[in-house]
């Protein structure tokens, strides 16, 4: 009984593996279609209410205490730093990421899922001190957090 | 590139489901130079996407301001205990790699 149990939960695995592979191999989640949705001209944008323009389709953002950047105020090491950003503000679409003064200052950019939380975690580099900035769009509109992050060794240059 | 490029765990304690992601991968983004003075090419994961149940539930878009070998972590509700979830990413030189986790 218990190995009847066992082995339907390994077919049932194979299964999805062999769904998700017969997608990939039909073209439906074919690589050069994922990578058109790259939105270069925000990654390249210097300056938020552009970025912002370019990617989230708004250039004003507005200040919200219910966005929670965790980083460290002290950066020893540029090209690590863990950044975590929750948000409570119900029906988040998407969080994106920019440090300001870094050359390309659009570092991530997340689009939430139904279902999914407001919280991304993941390292940035920054090249110099300066604000992390979190972007919150939810139902249309743009809400942001701010805070400063002090780097001893910058994480961008060579 | 090896699938084995990612280590992802999927955790799910009430009705959130956590999942923590590391990947190997240089994250260069062209603009360092090499001990010759030599530009080292861009090399970055630029997109990434995390399924499970038929659904997407997250999409990143990614520059070179991520980390060497990034690590991600995101929150999701409705995951089930035994199912699969899926990462896989796509960098600017066209590689890509993929990897699945059982939701514990």
């Amino acid at each position: 009984m218990e190995t009847d149990v066992k082995r339907r939960i390994l077919l049932q695995g194979s299964l999805t593996a062999g769904a998700i592979g017969v997608a990939v191999a039909a073209g439906l989640l074919a690589p050069g279609r994922v990578l058109a949705a790259w939105p270069d001209k925000a990654f390249a944008a210097k300056g938020l209410p552009e970025m912002l323009q370019e990617l989230l389709g708004d250039s004003n953002a507005e200040e919200s205490n219910d966005i929670n950047i965790k980083a460290p105020d002290i950066a020893e090491n540029g090209a690590v730093v863990p950044v975590t950003v929750s948000t409570n503000i119900a029906g988040a679409e998407s969080i994106s990421v920019v440090a300001i003064n870094n050359p390309a200052p659009l570092v991530a950019s997340y689009n939430l899922g139904e279902g999914t939380e407001g919280f991304v975690s993941t390292r940035i580099k920054m090249g110099k001190s300066g604000d992390v900035v979190a972007v919150v769009k939810a139902g249309g509109k743009l809400y942001s957090a701010k805070k400063g992050v002090k780097v001893t060794i910058g994480g961008c240059g060579g | 590139m090896a699938s084995n490029s990612i280590k992802i765990r999927a955790k799910l304690q009430d009705d959130v489901t956590t999942v923590k992601a590391l990947m190997t991968h240089p994250m260069e983004t062209g603009s360092r130079k090499d001990k010759d003075g030599q530009l080292i090419p861009a090399h970055f994961i630029k997109e990434l996407t995390c399924e499970a149940g038929g659904k997407t539930l997250l999409t990143a878009f990614w520059s070179g301001g991520v980390s060497k070998n990034p690590y991600l972590s995101f929150k999701f509700k409705g995951g089930k205990a035994g199912e699969m979830l899926k990462l896989s990413w796509t960098d600017n030189l066209g590689e890509s790699a993929s990897e699945e986790a059982e939701i514990s």
